[in-house]
């Protein structure tokens, strides 16, 4: 969903351009406490696999096509302070490098991709995973169901940014539903991506996956009741 | 691509820096070699901008120009290694300026 140069006109874009700017400010924030010594590590790799993942158009039938936004993935697996930051990042690397994603459109692309995508995948994350058995099998099929969420919603958003700021006159209704519709086709490529990849991290090392964090026994020094203790894998 | 580092066997779960190595070789092979089978179709977005006519309002950016614009290698002949120059460069450049950041905000230990 990279918003090329020109669809919105240039209020609209320097609107987007300060959210997406105060938007990443309030992030790197954020970020201080999703991020050590462990985790900045995996941010790294995280931001590397939305940018790889993104390359990887999928067929949605009827000559279109649609890949990962990542926001929901990169928010589970690293938090989603440091979600918005990798997402950005890679929005960035994407516009100034290969022309992927207009520039006076890369606040649009951050508001659209970067934080809508991450706050709105994270956000259904969290309430899926409230409802759902508190294990470690329950995070994959949660992050996949932001996934799922967090495409149709951000489609919707640039529908309202088109519906103020369009260079052209198009019903709004009409982009609207073209929109939803197809963006929910794709976000069911999203869950499906972000289901394994979440899935597979859980599999191995479940304690390097942010969104896991509850689920997981904790380990913290308190005075516990003697007798058998299941016991958590060693440090 | 050198192939991931012999790594004993364990029983126990893999360390922190084998989970990373696997998943760099993993996003590279995509960025590299998954990627060339990408569809070719619109996306979704362009796809509806066309539909309802909006999509000749589109502007090339400015970076257009850029050796790398559109996922491909300029000077590059053969479309697959082309493409996937541009892949394993932009990855390499995510790694790069995200770990920074990363490492430059997070929390001290001591």
């Amino acid at each position: 969903m990279h918003v090329p140069d020109g669809f919105l006109d240039a209020p609209t874009s320097v609107a987007t351009g300060v959210i997406a700017a105060g938007g990443i400010a309030l992030a790197l924030r954020g970020a201080r406490r999703e991020l050590d010594d462990r985790t900045a590590p995996m941010a790294g790799l995280v931001a590397t696999f939305v940018f790889a993942a993104q390359m990887v158009n999928f067929p949605v039938g009827a000559g279109t096509s649609g890949h990962l936004m990542g926001g929901a993935l990169a928010a589970v697996l690293v938090g989603p302070w440091t979600g918005v930051l990798c997402v950005s990042v890679v929005l960035g690397v994407q516009a100034l490098l290969m022309a992927d994603g207009g520039i006076t459109a890369l606040g649009t692309n951050v508001v659209l991709l970067g934080i809508t995508g991450v706050v709105v995948g994270w956000l259904v994350f969290r309430g899926v995973a409230m409802v759902l058995p508190k294990r470690p099998a329950s995070i994959a099929p949660a992050a996949a169901i932001g996934a799922l969420v967090s495409v149709p919603v951000a489609s919707l958003v640039f529908t309202a940014l088109f519906a103020i700021g369009g260079t052209v006159p198009v019903s709004v209704s009409a982009v609207a539903t073209a929109m939803v519709g197809w963006h929910t086709l794709i976000g069911i490529g999203e869950a499906v991506v972000t289901g394994i990849a979440v899935g597979a991290v859980v599999a191995v090392r479940p304690d390097l996956v942010y969104g896991a964090r509850r689920v997981l026994p904790t380990r913290e020094l308190e005075i516990r009741p003697a007798g058998p203790v299941s016991r958590g894998a060693a440090a | 691509m050198s192939a991931p580092t012999q790594e004993p066997r364990q029983r126990s779960r893999p360390s922190g820096r084998v989970v990373w190595v696997v998943g760099l070789v993993v996003t590279l092979l995509v960025a590299a070699v998954v990627s060339y089978f990408a569809s070719a179709h619109p996306d979704g977005l362009e796809f509806v901008a066309e539909s309802t006519g909006f999509l000749d309002a589109s502007e090339d950016s400015a970076t257009s120009s850029s050796p790398l614009s559109d996922y491909q290698t300029e000077g590059v002949e053969n479309s697959w290694l082309s493409g996937a120059t541009a892949g394993v460069v932009g990855c390499l450049v995510v790694l790069l300026v995200m770990t920074g950041i990363a490492l430059a905000v997070r929390r001290r230990q001591r």
